[in-house]
Formats: C-alpha cells, structure tokens, sequence
C-alpha cells in the first residue's frame, strides 16, 4: 500500500482525486437537470419522477452517502492543491498578464465556494423544506403524491431565490467550462488533438448545463409554469 | 526609441527588492531586449551605479538562460520566443516596461533579476536521465523507433529548462518542464527500461522543491519558447498512475 499512499501525496494524485470525485459530481449535475425538465411536462411527470427517487429508499441514502463524499474529497483535495499554490509563489508579480489561462481557470476556487454554498441552500430550500414557511401549507397532489411541482413553481416565484440560484448556475458553468475538459488532462486521457476539441465540448456542455437549469426559474417568473394547486 | 523601465532590484536573496525607474534613451529599434539592457548598464556604470544583474549566454534562443519576466508576462510578449529574442522594435516609442525575475518559491532571487533554477536541475538528476551507457549513435536500422514516438520524443527534447513555464504558471508549477523530460525519454527504447522509477523520482523531486500545482490552465505552453504543448502534461499523468501501479504490483 506504501506505493498508493505516495500517489495520493503527491502533486497528480491529488489532482487524479479532484477529477474523478469532480466527474462523479458533474454527472449528478446532468442527471439532476434532465430529471427536473420533466416540469415542463407537467405535474404527472415530475410528481411521479419524484415518487419513484422516493421509494428506492435505502438505494437512495447510499447515492446520497455516495455523492456526499465525492463532494467532501473533491472539496478537502482542492484546499491542500490550492495552499500548495499560493505557497508556491510567495511573492507575486508586480504585473502579470495572462497569454493563455481563461478566467474560468483562474477562479476555479471561488466559483466552486460559491456553489458549495449554493448547495448547501438548495438542500435546505427543496430537500428539507426549512427555507419557505410555505411548503409546509402544500397539500398532497390528486394522486396523493408529494406535489413537487407546486413546490418548485412557489420556490422559483420568489425573485431573490431565483436570483441567487441564476447566479449560482452561472458560477457552476463557468467552474463546469473549465471542469469538464479537465478531466481528461488530469487523468492523462488526452493527446495534442482531443485538447482542443474536449475543451470545446466541455464549454458546450457547461453552456448547455446553465440553459437547461436557468430555464426553470424563468418559465416560473414569465408565467409559463403556475403552480397546480393554491395556498 | 525611448524607453521608461521599471526594474526589480534587490541586492541578495535574503534583502528586499523593490521596483526602480530607469531611462534607456536613443534606442535603435534593432536591438534586442538584453541589448538594451547591456546600453542601461554601461550607462549606470559610466555613473559609478551598480549595474542591473541579469542572465544571458547564446543570445540566440537555445540556452534557456534569459529569465526575465517582461510586462507580466515570462519571456516577454512576443511568443514563441526567448527574451533574448524579443526584439525593441516590439513595444510603442515612449512605452514604461516592467522587468522582473522569475517569480516562484523555488527559484530564489540571487540578484536583482537572476533567480536560482537549480531546482529543475535536481528534479533531472532524479531520473531524467539513461544510467546505462549508450556508446556512439548505433546504425540506424538497429534499433527500431516509430516515426510517430520519434516526432514526440523530440518535440518533447526541444525543451531548453529555461523554466518560463513555472514563471508564467498562476501556480508555479514545473508540470510541464517535468513532462518534457519525463516523456522524452519514455518514449525513446533507450529510456524506456527505466521509465517506472524516472517517473516516481522526477515527480516526488518536483514536488519536493515547493512548485505548485497544474491546474490545466495551459499558461505554461503559451509562453514556452521551445513550444512545448502542454499534452505532455496528460502524458506524465498517465505515466505517473501506470508507474503507480507497475511498482505496486512488484514490476
């Protein structure tokens, strides 16, 4: 084992950490998104989507328990790379202009802060059910189900928790433009050709990401979405 | 042309440095950038000042010893290319340049804009070489090497450790000065006997010395002047997680 521990010393293991526990994550990120648009299907779709992440009960809490740790190693990794770096260059430049290196690139640490805490809202605002008083006055839908629909329209109707999750996707994509193609280069799964092409295909993807998500909170705001039942 | 300079100086590793101005006057727009340099300091000698200490030897873009950080950025603005080859000509008349040494922990400032890169010679002497002797060049159909490793290996050799990568690092990081070395020789069969404990070494070497993390923002090959492509980079990861596991199972 005394040769596994040294990788993840090391400078590209942690880094190998950071890829894999970040891939894990932007695939919750991707299936999240496509089970939620089923809200543009209607309370029917969404209701029963929920239902069903409901009954695997046990199977649930292991992929949450999964996810979870993903989260708290790529978070735990990220802060020892990134006080190694800035130990690294002790004394900044006087002037430093950047030929190549994107801003997403550069401002990997504060984009994911923000999304941590974006995360950390989110659960409360739509898992728990803390965030909105009136969550609580939402009645079971015809079907007896929780009515996650209503739920989601009344939470977006609110502009400052819209807002603020449009802010947050927009950080997540800009952390995700730069993420995704990383991957590949962390792990040594690319070549001179694919750089480019995966770095295309990971902004797109992040771009796809940030319509996807934003389209919710917007179809709520312009009328599109009401909420099935009144309060 | 006329130039207003802003130039680090500090007197010794330990002291504190700061920013001085300097006029360089009646500048032909031929010169390169260390010519100038040389006319400052036969100026400031002339008036009894210390001159600016910097580095240089072939002057011609191959030695890797120019290390001046010009206008923020490693090299200066014109890339491909090493500061010796950049070129007066370069910036507006009247401009004020910035020049300062290679910024990171592991290159300590020795004088003014002289920094000490002997990291990177340490991180080549934990495995950046072929400990058994090779002889003489061997007839050339003897050992047979795939046009496609051939091209790799020597893109990956062009690399003169200059150390403008980790300079121009957000980081300073050595990832990419370590690849090149990495993966010139594992692509080659003379190196590739050796490569599992090469790679183990270089990377616990480069870690050791206190340069930072890669965070793929390919800075480093944007400023290179060997323009060696940060896919080596990919290259060494891969080699250091095969090597990970050909030493775990006893290899």
């Amino acid at each position: 084992m005394a040769q596994f521990s040294a990788f993840y010393r090391s400078s590209i293991g942690k880094k190998f950490i950071v890829a894999v526990t970040g891939v894990i994550l932007l695939g919750f990120v991707v299936g999240h998104l496509i089970g939620n648009l089923q809200i543009f299907l209607g309370p029917e779709y969404i209701n029963s989507y929920a239902e069903k992440l409901r009954a695997l009960g046990v199977l649930l809490w292991v992929i949450r328990i999964f996810l979870l740790v993903s989260v708290v190693l790529h978070i735990l990794f990220t802060i020892r790379l990134a006080l190694d770096n800035r130990r690294a260059r002790p004394d900044a430049y006087a002037k430093k202009e950047h030929v190549k290196a994107s801003l997403a690139s550069r401002t990997m640490t504060w984009s994911g802060l923000v999304v941590l805490a974006f995360i950390i809202y989110h659960i409360a605002h739509f898992t728990v059910q803390v965030a909105d008083p009136r969550f609580a006055l939402l009645k079971a839908d015809p079907l007896n189900r929780h009515d996650v629909y209503s739920m989601m329209v009344y939470g977006f109707q609110n502009l400052v928790v819209s807002a603020f999750y449009v802010i947050a996707i927009l950080l997540l994509t800009l952390h995700l433009s730069h993420g995704t193609s990383s991957f590949f280069q962390s792990l040594g799964l690319n070549d001179k050709k694919m750089t480019p092409r995966l770095a295309l295909g990971g902004r797109i993807l992040a771009w796809l990401i940030f319509v996807g998500y934003t389209s919710i909170p917007v179809a709520v705001l312009i009328g599109l979405i009401k909420p099935a039942q009144e309060l | 042309m006329n130039f207003n300079l802003r130039v680090w100086r500090q007197k010794t590793g330990e002291g504190k440095g700061g920013l001085v101005d300097y006029k360089a006057t009646d500048v032909s727009p031929h010169t390169s950038f260390l010519e100038m340099l040389d006319v400052v300091n036969e100026r400031l000698a002339e008036k009894g000042e210390e001159p600016i200490a910097f580095e240089s030897d072939c002057r011609e873009g191959i030695c890797g010893t120019c290390s001046l950080t010009i206008d923020g950025e490693a090299h200066g603005p014109d890339h491909p290319g090493a500061a010796c080859q950049l070129y007066m000509r370069r910036f507006k008349d009247g401009a004020t340049i910035t020049v300062e040494p290679f910024r990171a922990r592991a290159f300590g400032v020795v004088k003014d804009l002289v920094v000490d890169r002997g990291a990177l010679d340490r991180i080549v002497q934990a495995g950046g070489f072929v400990s058994a002797r090779s002889g003489s060049a061997p007839e050339a159909n003897s050992i047979l090497v795939p046009k496609h490793d051939a091209d790799l290996a020597m893109e990956a050799a062009a690399c003169i450790g200059c150390g403008a990568c980790a300079a121009a690092c957000p980081n300073a990081s050595a990832m990419l000065f370590t690849s090149a070395k990495v993966s010139h020789l594992a692509l080659l069969p003379q190196g590739r006997p050796e490569r599992t404990e090469r790679v183990l070494r270089m990377v616990a070497q480069m870690d050791a010395e206190g340069f930072g993390n890669c965070t793929n923002t390919y800075e480093c090959e944007a400023v290179c002047p060997a323009e060696i492509s940060a896919s080596f980079i990919a290259k060494l990861n891969r080699e250091y997680a095969m090597a990970t596991l050909r030493k775990r199972a006893g290899e």
